[in-house]
């Protein structure tokens, strides 16, 4: 639209200083014949601010379909582009795993409740609890049944989840935390049997769950839910023109944010935040002078061993303000003894192993946990490169002082 | 102007204001030496060009980041933080500052590495690269973003003090993608009503949810642009799904499958998480369009009138899946009374739009409302509405009217009323 009318812009500007000069002239005393002149100049001016005024018309209904079809939507292909390529059927077969609620999409396997109470132990136990009850802020997956109509209901697999193949196709692709997609089908069906069994919805410890009995397992809450009412029971409802004054007689405050106290403070929020409204701005903090002696070091190989630490972020927390979570803080890792943060709770293997931490025996560790140390609850596989393993241990060293 | 007349004009001004509490602007007494005395950068030479390749705000503007509410979540990798709403003026939230959420972290996924397969109930299923998606013919449109957990802390009592953290699981920005359709009819796909298409992202998370086919052939959105630049790691670099005025988690980050299917999958984010619990025990589920919603950003409780009494401006944000914003109103005295807000532009359909009331603040306390309505007629609920039609063991989906107190010293907090 912009081009039509920047071009015809300038000659209205045109119009409106002849419009001008003609006014003006018309409306002094001047000799008659200037008058006249005038007059002739001004009758021209009308005729030609007509028209400018009729292109002007012709130039904005141009530029109106223009507009319309310049800003038109993607054009809708009359046949395909020929763009992509075919998808081999290994390729549909590695990514499409969805199972839906009927079954389509298992495949072949079996899993028993005990087989399944040692690999949930071994792979999911570290945040879901030896008894699938939760760790910390982690999600409980066995109980709650009928606390759904109660003040806080207990959500879990058993209590909530309307359909199996929902637990399976979960476990399957986006479990266990930060190891996803490792476990073998086998094995999904054995932690899904025992995920059954920890919610009564299976009571034999022999139960086996398999491709086959799959569909026949019942779930507690399959019929719980209903589609989205809300067109029906809210729109309709919450449509009428809204009051604008005397809608209340009387308007008190019945709850505080302040009253439970929970928001986060930082130092860059505003200082009323912080209970200082006519404080000044807090100056911005001083630079460290011994921050410059800690970034001594091999500054590649600690951003290295930052990329590496990844692997371990699910569980593990480092540096300022570093808690426990479903593993121990690792402030201090280097030069502790195993199992030494208070507050912790070790497998035995790991707070009887006497093991002090160092380059060489985390090193041994990190690259083979469950070998180094047998019984650690800590689920990882192990850091293969020793590249990678000097990289974590310079990174822990730098940050966890 | 000669000196007289502008000692006159100080000293009445200097009168007129009286009593303020604070205002830079009223009298000055003393010359301001930022005008008198030569001031640094005013001499010194500042910064040169590529001192910052790509910039990121002036150290000032610290306070404009996202802020994570650490109890919340287990672990920072599965988890939510927020867009600093209160400090963002316009409606266009810069990438750098919008919201994240992850489920299993944010993934770093090349271009050269990307693919996106569409499979299923399909004539031709098909494998895209990056390069082919930049084939198709492509389309631009701003559209809002929220969390269908936006305010959701909120549903027992007024908890989180700050409009970032009751309302800063939003963000707004202008996509550049393909229409989902153009890919669907690439592949050949059987387009009936009754069917679904299944999209699941690359991350470790898969996450995956089922949009009902009449909303893919709509205006959903296979995204790889926002504001002008690559969508940023947290949001799903280098394709993410755009579903315009659905809740968020429907927007799959990473999209690395489209699977056109016969039925809902029933993933766990469409079952166990983003269904909501009645009163009774039963749930709602399948609760995607989010409804019409507003807040008051400033004042708030991070952003406190710092002026004194006098001209003040009220600001704040309304948005619904619906549709266009047709009308914003703002109480100052807890909904007794109502004036209709300036929208600062014509809001767009599923986007952002800014309103703006103009007033005069005497100095005396506030207890600060909005209220939208959107182009079907429906009006913003208060709380009181939802929780007699919903209860209070919902989680998702609460649209409330949000009430701050303004007390005299303009400072404000996040409150309740009856």
């Amino acid at each position: 639209m912009s081009k039509p009318l920047s071009i015809f812009l300038p000659a209205l500007g045109v119009t409106g200083i002849v419009l001008g000069v003609a006014y003006g002239l018309s409306t002094r005393s001047y000799k008659a014949q200037e008058a006249a002149a005038a007059l002739r100049a001004a009758m021209a001016s009308e005729a030609r601010v007509e028209a400018l005024s009729a292109q002007m018309a012709e130039v904005e209904a141009n530029a109106a379909t223009m507009v319309t079809s310049l800003t038109a939507p993607a054009p809708a292909a009359t046949g395909p582009l020929g763009l992509g390529r075919a998808a081999h059927p290994e390729e549909l077969a590695a990514w499409d795993v969805d199972v839906l609620p009927d079954g389509r999409g298992l495949p072949e396997g079996s899993g028993d409740v005990l087989t399944g109470e040692e690999v949930f132990a071994d792979k999911c136990a570290s945040c879901h609890g030896d008894f699938a009850e939760g760790v910390d802020n982690w999600p409980v997956l066995a109980g709650g049944f009928d606390t759904l109509a109660d003040e806080d209901p207990v959500k879990t697999v058993g209590s909530y989840w309307p359909y199996l193949s929902t637990v399976w196709d979960y476990v399957n692709r986006s479990m266990p935390f930060g190891e996803a997609q490792t476990l073998t089908a086998d094995e999904t069906y054995a932690i899904v049997a025992y995920i059954l069994y920890s919610n009564d919805i299976v009571e034999d410890e022999a139960f086996i769950l398999s491709h086959e009995n799959f569909t026949a397992v019942q779930m507690h809450n399959t019929d719980g839910f209903v589609i989205d009412d809300r067109p029906g029971l809210e729109y309709a409802a919450w449509r009428a023109e809204p009051c604008m004054e005397n809608c209340k007689d009387s308007v008190e405050i019945t709850r505080r944010a302040s009253m439970v106290n929970v928001t986060p403070l930082d130092e860059h929020m505003h200082p009323a935040m912080r209970g200082e409204m006519h404080a000044s701005m807090a100056a911005p903090a001083e630079e460290d002078p011994q921050g410059a002696e800690q970034a001594a070091g091999d500054a590649a190989l600690i951003a290295t061993g930052e990329t590496v630490f990844k692997k371990c972020k699910a569980c593990h927390q480092v540096g300022d303000g570093a808690k426990n979570r479903s593993g121990p803080h690792l402030n201090g890792i280097l030069g502790r003894r195993a199992g030494g943060v208070d507050g912790f709770k070790y497998s035995p293997a790991m707070s009887e192993s006497g093991v002090t931490w160092d380059a060489e025996t985390l090193a041994s560790f990190l690259a083979n946990p469950k070998g180094y140390l047998k019984g650690t609850k800590m689920s990882f596989r192990g850091i293969k490169e020793d590249e990678d393993l000097k990289a974590i241990i310079a990174y822990l060293n730098s940050v966890s002082q | 102007m000669s000196n007289t007349t502008r000692r006159g004009f100080l000293k009445s001004s200097a009168v007129a204001t009286a009593g303020l509490a604070t205002g830079a602007s009223a009298a000055a007494n003393e010359p301001d030496p930022l005008i008198t005395d030569v001031q640094d950068w005013a001499s010194y030479t500042g910064a040169g060009v590529d001192e910052t390749p790509y910039g990121l705000p002036i150290r000032f503007e610290a306070d404009v980041r996202r802020r994570n509410v650490e109890w919340l979540t287990a672990s920072p990798i599965s988890s939510i933080n927020f867009t600093p709403i209160h400090a963002l003026d316009g409606t266009i939230t810069p990438q750098g500052c919008a919201f994240e959420r992850h489920h299993s972290g944010a993934i770093e996924l090349s271009k050269p590495d990307y693919r996106l397969m569409i499979n299923g109930l399909v004539d031709r299923p098909l494998v895209f690269t990056y390069a082919d998606l930049e084939r198709f013919p492509r389309e631009n449109h701003v559209y809002f973003c929220e969390c269908a957990a936006n305010t959701g802390m909120e549903w027992a009592g007024a908890q989180l003090n700050g409009a970032q953290f009751t309302h800063g699981m939003i963000h707004n920005m202008e996509y550049t993608g393909i229409p989902l359709r153009s890919l669907l009819a690439e592949a050949g796909a059987q387009m009936d009503d009754d069917l679904w298409v299944y999209v699941e992202g690359a991350d470790a998370s898969s996450n995956g949810r089922s949009i009902p086919m009449a909303k893919a052939l709509d205006d959903c959105l296979v995204a790889f642009k926002a504001n002008g630049e690559a969508l940023r790691m947290e949001h799903g670099y280098p394709v993410r799904l755009v579903v315009p005025g659905w809740e968020g988690n429907m927007w799959v980050k990473w999209l690395r499958r489209i699977e056109v299917v016969d039925r809902a999958v029933e993933s766990r984010e469409e079952t166990s998480k983003y269904t909501d619990v009645y009163e009774d025990g039963t749930a709602r589920k399948w609760t995607w369009v989010m409804d019409a919603k507003s807040v008051v950003t400033s004042p708030s409780p991070q952003m406190p009138i710092e002026h004194g009494p006098g001209p003040l401006v009220i600001s704040g944000l309304a948005w619904s899946g619906h549709g266009q914003i047709t009308r914003v109103d703002v109480s100052k005295d807890g909904g007794m009374t109502w004036e209709t807000a300036r929208l600062g532009k014509q809001g767009d359909s599923k986007a952002l739009t800014r309103f703006y009331l103009d007033t005069i603040w005497d100095g005396q306390p506030m207890l600060l409302q909005s209220r939208a309505m959107d182009e079907t007629g429906y009006v913003q609920p208060t709380k009181a509405q939802l929780r007699e039609m919903r209860g209070e063991n919902a989680v998702y989906h609460n649209n409330c009217i949000q009430t701050w107190a303004v007390n005299e010293q303009g400072i404000a907090e996040n409150v309740e009323t009856s």
